[in-house]
């Protein structure tokens, strides 16, 4: 079968014609399947959603029960069949509950990776390559600019900061899926024990995770008890980034701004948005692992779809790989 | 080589004065000889070296990485360094290792042209990321992270617990790689002794006038000078070494060769130095602007230097010829400056007359209306005091002129940093003027103090409801005839401009009152600053 005929790039999102599904789709469809809970992928009001339990679970934390009309737990490993074609989740690596999709008919294979990173990550289980005939990636940080560094090297920072400036509060700007819950885990390997403080909007989410035997540690809410003198100083805050530029910051002993996002390898981005320690921790690939992950599942074909499509096909065009941007509209790229 | 490109990553996105002295305090502490010597040169701009042009590392880069990758790169990055340092891709097998600063630079010192672009590319192969990008700073010369040699010095003091006069006055006999100033304020050695003379001595600084200040003073007590709109300068003839320093003593000989081949005297002057011509030549001083073309340069073309006549305007004595002087009271040291500016070149050396008065009352009168448009205001100094290096409380007093004043329309306002970061604190405001008959509002300037913590809230508040449009950080607010904020901008001069649509610059502007009393259709006018540029030009 030819590829275009499996799955092809629809208003909607991502369609299978003869298995009738979308996948992360960015309007309301019949039936959706989900790779993983950030809310530009995981979208309320769909007929039926499948996805692993732990997105579900997230869709409901953010929607409510009424995210959808039907839901169907898929677990990761697991496959199930929609009229002839074979539907499988395998782990994506890049928040908890995150898959890959595969789609298989008359032996031809697409995997659609969502998005995904290679490195350890305490909260989520890792990437697995699934061989394919079309690998469809994303490519948020595709850019052979962006090498993103040892995350223990970018804890630690924190942790120095910390020593330095211990009168200064330490205001940690972290997407609330995901990112939040890894930096926390990640200052907990790094021997930081001290309890965590963050904004109202992670408290379920965070509850979640450690839910799911997510260890991290003693949080506490950042918030004001009108008898408290507590003004936070020395210890770290963690809000989505969005809260810096709020009200809610001013609450703090002299906050240091601190964000922790690929992003924030450059330099201007991190001056621009007034932050003072830039933590570069992404939950997505970076340049170098992009390029290994299609040359270690070696796809006849590749697909690209949010991000900085035109470097990465390029890439593919150098190494002799066919490839193209699917020009999906819809995800948030710059969101980290 | 990482610890040093750590401090530069972490200088750079700290706005606090505070933050960076501690951040060099802790580099200068952990780091060894002789590397926290070169990485204070680089900082201070002191460091020679031989610098590598921009297009030379985009070669290199080129050599291994496709063109159009490259492109999409830079475009995305904005800044060359930065790109290369990133996308740079040691080949396979090579390791990278922490090279000290000190050896780099030594390497880099010891490299002949011919062999630059071999050595670049070995050192990029062997540094990571961070690392490379500290380095293509260096050797493309500017590390441009918003640090001054001055707070480097402020940082130097603050590590060996001295003051920071004693740096300065040491700085200029000593070059990188500063070991004996480091192990002096490491505690392991000796101060270290001076061997150029001709250094920098602290000045002695003047306090403004409060409320109620001169309430107590006896007018009989005090001297009163013109202050004058140029930069203070300390200029020495000690030990056949000439030297032109800055306030913050910063050399800047290079670019007044005129002013210091006319230095024929021995010792140690503190005056301003101006353009135009002196009292004694009875030709007229000339503007702040006018100095300026003679500023931060190395070298001045003659051409320059007659456009453009430098000459120093005396207002003190530190030493008279190899004499210490400081402890003298001011008539005395007067008198003794007097003597010596007699003497000197009278195209490039005046005396900072008196201006005498019998009452505050009478000085306020001479200070609100001066003789001079470039005078700023008005020294005091105690007859009795002794020249004491900072800013201490007292013997000398400065009495401003008033500020220029206007009604602005806050137009665009922007977050600011630090313990600002979550207000719209650095504001764009506009004039009104007729652009194709049609009362519009052009910005003339951007202010971002002067307001109290309480105004600021309430500015705040004002832009956040009021937006109604965003570009990235900026966020502009409502402003139309019958609907707007009305703040009343103080600043202390006003120059023509090319670099500003509006045609005018303002020096030091600053936020003076909240003028919610007021429409924006009360606002002034573009032509009222016009007309305070044309005012001064015209006298």
């Amino acid at each position: 079968m030819k590829p275009d005929a499996l799955l092809y790039p629809a208003p909607k999102g991502l369609y299978c014609p003869i298995g009738d599904f979308y996948i992360d789709p960015v309007q309301p469809v019949e039936r959706a399947l989900i790779t993983h809970g950030h809310s530009d992928h995981a979208r309320a009001g769909h007929g039926q959603v499948l996805a692993t339990s732990e997105t579900l679970d997230i869709m409901r934390i953010r929607y409510g029960d009424g995210l959808c009309g039907t839901s169907q737990p898929i677990e990761l490993g697991e496959a199930l069949v929609f009229n002839g074609i074979e539907v499988g989740f395998h782990p994506a690596g890049h928040v908890l509950g995150s898959a890959q999709i595969s789609v298989r008919a008359g032996g031809t294979r697409i995997v659609v990776s969502g998005d995904y990173k290679r490195r350890r990550d305490p909260t989520c289980a890792g990437f697995e390559p699934v061989a394919c005939d079309v690998f469809i990636t994303e490519a948020t940080f595709g850019l052979p600019v962006f090498h993103h560094p040892d995350d223990r090297i970018e804890t630690r920072k924190l942790l120095t900061s910390l020593a330095q400036f211990p009168e200064r509060t330490h205001v940690v700007g972290a997407y609330a899926l995901g990112k939040a819950q890894r930096v926390i885990a990640l200052l907990r390997e790094q021997g930081y024990h001290e309890p965590i403080f963050i904004h109202g909007a992670l408290q379920r989410l965070c509850d979640y995770y450690q839910s799911q035997g997510i260890d991290l540690g003693e949080l506490r809410p950042a918030t004001l008890a009108a008898e408290e003198k507590q003004d936070f100083r020395g210890t770290v805050v963690v809000g989505p980034p969005a809260a810096f530029a709020d009200r809610w910051s001013r609450r703090f002993a002299d906050p240091i701004a601190i964000f922790a996002s690929g992003w924030m390898l450059i330099r201007q981005r991190a001056k621009q948005r007034g932050v003072e320690l830039p933590l570069i921790i992404s939950d997505h690939c970076d340049w170098a692992e992009l390029t290994e992950t299609i040359t270690e599942i070696a796809p006849a074909e590749v697909w690209v779809t949010h991000g900085r499509e035109e470097a990465l096909v390029r890439w593919c065009e150098i190494k002799g790989i066919a490839a193209r941007p699917l020009h999906l509209v819809g995800y948030d790229d710059e969101g980290e | 080589m990482r610890a040093f490109a750590e401090l530069l990553d972490r200088l750079v996105l700290s706005p606090q004065r505070n933050a960076k002295i501690r951040l060099l305090v802790d580099y200068f502490r952990a780091a060894p000889d002789p590397d926290r010597g070169y990485a204070l040169a680089a900082i201070a701009g002191t460091l020679s070296l031989n610098t590598v042009k921009p297009a030379m590392i985009r070669d290199l880069l080129l050599e291994r990485m496709d063109a159009v990758l490259f492109q999409y790169s830079y475009d995305y990055v904005g800044d060359l360094a930065e790109t290369v340092s990133l996308a740079w891709e040691p080949p396979a097998g090579s390791v990278q290792t922490d090279i000290p600063l000190g050896a780099a630079i030594e390497r880099l010192q010891r490299t002949g042209r011919a062999e630059v672009r071999s050595v670049v590319r070995d050192m990029l192969d062997h540094l990571d990321t961070s690392a490379r990008f500290a380095f293509l700073k260096l050797v493309t010369g500017g590390l441009r992270i918003g640090v001054s040699a001055k707070l480097a010095k402020q940082a130097l003091a603050d590590m060996g617990d001295k003051d920071v006069a004693e740096i300065e006055t040491l700085w200029h006999g000593l070059s990188p790689p500063y070991l004996p100033l480091f192990r002096w304020l490491s505690g392991e050695a000796e101060k270290p002794a001076l061997s150029t003379p001709a250094v920098f001595h602290s000045v002695m600084l003047a306090n403004p006038v409060g409320e109620g200040d001169l309430d107590a003073l006896d007018p009989k007590d005090f001297a009163a000078e013109w202050k004058w709109d140029g930069i203070r300068v300390q200029l020495a003839n000690i030990g056949g070494v000439r030297r032109l320093y800055s306030r913050s003593g910063d050399e800047i000989s290079g670019a007044f060769p005129d002013v210091l081949d006319a230095a024929d005297f021995t010792g140690v002057i503190d005056g301003e130095l101006l353009v135009g011509g002196t009292a004694r030549t009875n030709r007229a001083t000339r503007t702040f602007a006018d100095l300026q073309q003679r500023l931060n340069r190395k070298t001045v073309s003659p051409k320059l230097i007659e456009t453009y006549p430098a000459f120093v305007r005396a207002y003190d004595i530190l030493f008279s010829g190899e004499e210490d002087v400081r402890p003298l009271g001011f008539v005395e040291r007067r008198a003794l400056l007097a003597d010596i500016v007699e003497r000197a070149s009278p195209q490039h050396f005046d005396l900072s007359p008196l201006v005498p008065f019998s009452s505050w009352e009478e000085l306020d009168r001479l200070r609100a209306d001066p003789p001079d448009p470039v005078i700023e205001g008005i020294m005091l100094k105690r007859l009795d005091s002794p020249y004491t290096p900072g800013r201490v409380k007292g013997p000398w007093f400065k009495w401003k002129r008033a500020p220029f004043n206007i009604d602005a329309v806050l137009m665009y306002a922007q977050r600011g940093h630090g313990k600002r970061s979550s207000y719209y604190s650095d504001y764009t405001f506009g004039a009104w003027t007729a652009v194709d008959g049609k009362e519009t509002l052009v910005p003339v300037g951007k202010a971002y103090f002067g307001f109290t913590d309480a105004e600021l809230e309430i500015l705040d508040r004002f832009v956040r409801d009021n937006t109604i449009e965003r570009f990235g950080p900026v966020r502009a607010v409502r402003a139309e005839p019958d609907f707007g904020f009305v703040v009343e901008v103080a600043f202390e001069g006003i120059n023509r401009s090319t670099r500003h649509k509006s045609g005018v610059a303002m020096r030091f502007p600053r936020i003076a009152r909240l003028r919610q009393d007021k429409l924006p259709r009360d606002a002034d006018r573009l032509e009222t600053l016009q007309a305070m540029i044309e005012a001064r030009e015209s006298t």
